[in-house]
């Protein structure tokens, strides 16, 4: 089938299956592997990418569904200079570690903070939940969402 | 907090050292630019899949390409296939790479054929046409049965390895007898899946001039060098291994990668084209190693005054169906189990056995996590027993610089186990626990535990590794870290990147740390076991600082003496060619270690930590939730405070998953729960906020005092996160309720119905 899509603010047209898993079209056919497999059955949330804005595990999604969507995955996150707030704050607190989960868990973070300004650190630990992290104990994670939402706030002031 | 050496304090004006710098490999991976080895594609690359053994203890009679599938499509490969030797070289030859026919199937997952296709689908397909034609045999699943088991796993008996450590002149049973009080244990502890979130994965090709490349996920490049020299023949010459950004390891990828290494290798020469071998989260659960079950007894001997004055312990680990770095693990495993308590008698015994389960090996802790949690038990509930504060128990016995431990090694400098435990006992005093509300179902409970791990390779280990690292200029003009150190998420390349810039008194954007591959980096020994920062960091600063010296006197006798370093070492590289420093480790003076009686000096140096754990424990849905962890840790010093509390915080939390939740089921010696969903780890929900202190002693043989951090905070939390669930439910059930791991609901649950 054919998918008309908007993907990191650009219009793509793919000719492929529909029943495939959004996670491999993006990673074989669109190049964009950033987006990464840690289990294959939506519990790590490693292939996190957000889908009209909300946040969704590619390996569960057949590409069929995103017909007409606008999609976001890691390689948009930033814009053309420099991080996102989100990823200058994971990076100084101590966020990444080896990196695997690290873009699934920069895009629902980013989903987070814009869908509740001000959550507290027990309330981002919920909204963050889907996504799993081995290395860092997500100390340093919450630490660096929490910089990362009062640095938004300031900036709104 | 913090004791730095004026000599590290010039240092830090100096350089970065000590300073939060942030990971140099940091901006690649929140963009999603880092390379992993499944983010890679190499030209005509083909896709392999691995045909595993249903049954745990067999022989292999055949292998059947059954009717119905065009086999000129795929590539299978059998033992036959072998070009060298059929096995997974490490310390003995006892694993095959694939099993061949008539040879003994000893685990279910192990591998015997392999497939490569053009596509993943299609090499599914074909696994689903390969037909494994085995004879079963009866197994043994459970360490103690295999002790007295018919079946024949390993040798005569089963048994792995032994251990026994001894100190004092006394006879143990006599001691323990004249003691005024013994507190005797039986604890066991479950295997661990690593869960790395990048599973494992490895690419291979062979070139037209018959060298094999080998890059992917691991720890260690030169133990998979080792054995694929012998796997596939070939000298180091013909082969090269490259790591690819790894996405955690844990221990998981020191020993496993070389069976993936391996079985690529022989698909890519069979197929003529790259293969890329990435497991599924699945088979990665199931067929990769864990960490060890054991089974540890326990007695503790005391007189009333709370004074230690015996220790015996027994221990059993489940080494599983081969012996891989088993003997290593165990060895780690005795040298904790009497603790960092003082005890002039004490008797450690440990034995290993084999079992029909996939081999146990290498987790973070290395055997000590279980010898810790039942010597912390013990502790606890001698305390309880004498009326104590867990504080002034474990002050009272607790070893100091200048006691000797169970081996009789002398501790001298870099104890800081004092520290350690007074930092969290201020921070439990100022936080008492809540009292408990008898009209709600919720109990309050406080655990402490307090530890210590040995940095570095055992005994002599380091002076056999002989670890070496090099410092270069490099063609662009960076100085250029070389060593086979691999950054699977702990910082290595950060960590080095600050102690060379130091060393030669640069800013750290001048260094760079490449990701090694066999043919461009020394061997500077296995990214494990809590060495890299302090072996291989060590000889990183020492390249660093010699090369500094040579460019610094090359340009005085030149007339470049007012030059930069950078730019003098670039006018040096254009007359002298590439210029760089290589050093070897070379162990601290006085290190002296008996193999055969297991006596001496066991480590270069100790980590000590302690940590509180408070809990709350609902006793209408038995849920535990961590309110407060409280963790403080010696690491000599902290190259990178912001990477160091990374470590610690980590570990904690695989510490108190392995107490709370994670649990991995075998039935019939099969991984029952090899999925994400069932095989959990906690989430951002499960884990609590963490209070990290990094106390600082400075091991005067580590760079600018530094000694290792990576394990020791998986050590402890466990035995507190236990202690804590007993605490709060002390009213209400026996102590031994909390003896085994995981305290899960249905263990809390268990426990109070059987006290009911």
């Amino acid at each position: 089938m054919n998918i008309e899509v908007t993907i990191n603010g650009e219009s793509r047209s793919i000719e492929t299956e529909g029943h495939r898993r959004l996670l491999d079209v993006l990673r074989e056919e669109l190049g964009l592997v950033g987006t990464k497999e840690g289990c294959g059955e939506g519990e790590c949330g490693a292939c996190t990418v957000l889908m009209d804005g909300e946040p969704v595990n590619s390996c569960l999604v057949p590409v069929g569904q995103i017909q007409g969507t606008q999609l976001t995955t890691i390689e948009g996150m930033a814009g053309s200079d420099g991080l996102h707030i989100i990823q200058d704050t994971l990076v100084r607190y101590g966020g990444a570690q080896c990196g695997i989960c690290t873009p699934g868990v920069a895009l629902c973070a980013k989903w987070a903070v814009e869908k509740e300004p001000g959550a507290s650190k027990e309330r981002l630990r919920e909204l963050l939940a889907g996504n799993i992290c081995r290395c860092t104990g997500y100390q340093a994670i919450v630490d660096a969402v929490v910089a990362a939402q009062n640095s938004s706030e300031s900036s709104h002031e | 907090m913090g004791h730095a050496s004026n000599s590290s304090e010039e240092a830090k004006a100096k350089g970065s050292v000590g300073k939060g710098l942030a990971r140099v490999d940091g901006a690649a991976k929140v963009r999603g630019t880092a390379r992993y080895v499944d983010d890679l594609k190499f030209p005509g690359m083909h896709h392999g899949l691995t045909k595993r053994s249903e049954v745990p203890h067999g022989i292999l009679r055949g292998i059947h390409k059954r009717e119905g599938f065009d086999w000129s499509q795929v590539v299978v490969v059998t033992a036959e296939d072998i070009p060298g030797r059929n096995t997974i070289l490490l310390i003995e030859e006892d694993q095959p790479a694939l099993v061949a026919i008539g040879a003994h199937v000893r685990h279910v997952d192990e591998a015997i054929a392999l497939i490569a296709a053009p596509t993943r689908a299609l090499a599914r397909e074909a696994h689903g046409f390969l037909d494994l034609e085995i004879e079963e045999i009866p197994a043994v699943f459970d360490c103690e049965e295999a002790l007295s088991a018919e079946v024949n796993v390993y040798g005569d008996d089963n048994i792995l390895k032994t251990y026994l450590i001894e100190k004092g002149d006394a006879d143990i049973e006599e001691k323990l007898a004249s003691c005024d009080h013994v507190v005797e244990g039986l604890y066991r502890t479950q295997a661990q899946e690593q869960m790395y979130i990048e599973p494992q994965g490895m690419i291979a090709s062979w070139g037209e001039d018959g060298v094999c490349h080998i890059i992917g996920s691991m720890q260690c490049p030169f133990y998979i060098q080792k054995a694929m020299r012998a796997l596939l023949a070939l000298d180091d010459d013909n082969l090269v291994v490259e790591q690819a950004v790894t996405g955690g390891g844990f221990g998981g990828k020191e020993e496993y990668p070389s069976m993936i290494a391996g079985h690529a290798a022989l698909l890519a020469r069979k197929a003529g084209v790259p293969v890329k071998l990435i497991y599924e989260r699945d088979e990665d659960i199931a067929a990769t190693t864990k960490r060890h079950p054991s089974v540890v007894r326990h007695r503790l001997g005391f007189d009333a005054d709370g004074t230690i004055r015996a220790i015996d312990v027994d221990v059993i680990f489940d080494g599983g169906a081969y012996l891989t770095l088993t003997q290593v693990v165990l060895s780690r495993g005795v040298l904790h189990a009497a603790g960092p308590y003082k005890c002039e008698n004490t008797r450690v015994r440990g034995r290993a056995v084999a079992t029909n389960t996939p081999p146990h090996g290498a987790f973070r802790g290395f055997g000590a996590p279980q010898t810790t949690f039942a010597y912390e038990r013990q502790t606890q509930k001698a305390a309880a027993l004498l009326g104590m504060s867990p504080f002034e128990f474990r002050e009272h016995n607790m070893l100091r610089d200048g006691d000797r431990t169970a081996t009789s090694q002398l501790l001298e400098g870099s104890v800081g186990s004092e520290d350690v435990l007074r930092a969290v006992k201020e921070v439990a005093e100022a936080n008492p626990l809540p009292k408990d509300d008898p009209a709600t179902s919720i109990r309050h409970g406080r655990g402490v535990a307090f530890y210590f791990h040995g940095a570095g390779f055992t005994g002599s280990g380091e002076a056999r590794l002989a670890g070496r690292a090099t410092v270069a200029l490099a063609e662009d003009g960076h100085f250029e870290v070389r060593s086979s150190s691999t950054d699977i998420g702990q910082g290595v390349q950060t960590m080095f990147t600050q102690i060379a810039a130091t060393g030669l008194g640069v800013e750290p954007d001048a260094v760079r740390v490449p990701t090694p591959a066999t043919d461009r980096v020394p061997d500077s020994g296995p990214t494990v076991a809590s060495r890299t920062c302090m072996v291989v960091g060590r000889v990183v600063g020492q390249a660093s600082v010699a090369l500094k010296n040579r460019i610094e006197s090359w340009a005085s006798e030149n007339g470049f003496g007012d030059m930069p370093l950078r730019q003098a070492a670039t006018a040096m590289a254009k007359v002298e060619g590439e210029i760089s420093e290589t050093v070897q480790y070379a162990p601290p003076p006085g290190i002296v270690w008996d193999d055969e009686t297991y006596t001496g000096s066991a480590y270069p140096c100790y980590g000590w930590a302690a940590c509180v754990i408070d809990v709350r424990v609902d006793t209408d849905t038995y849920e535990v939730a961590i309110d407060r962890c409280v963790h403080a840790v010696d690491v000599g010093k902290a190259i990178n405070p912001v990477v160091v509390k990374g470590q610690i915080e980590g570990g904690t939390l695989q510490s108190l998953g392995w107490a709370l939740w994670e649990d991995v089921i075998y039935k019939n010696g099969k991984v029952a729960n090899d999925r994400m969903t069932n095989c959990i780890v906690p989430t951002f929900s499960d884990a609590p906020e963490m209070h990290t202190i990094i106390v600082e002693e400075p091991f005067a043989n580590g760079p600018y005092g530094a000694k290792g951090v990576g394990e020791i905070p998986m050590d402890g939390p466990c035995a507190a996160a236990a202690g804590a669930v007993e605490h709060a439910l002390s009213t209400l059930v026996s102590s031994e309720g909390f003896d085994a791991l995981p305290v899960s609901p249905e263990a809390i649950q268990r426990a109070m119905r059987l006290d009911s």
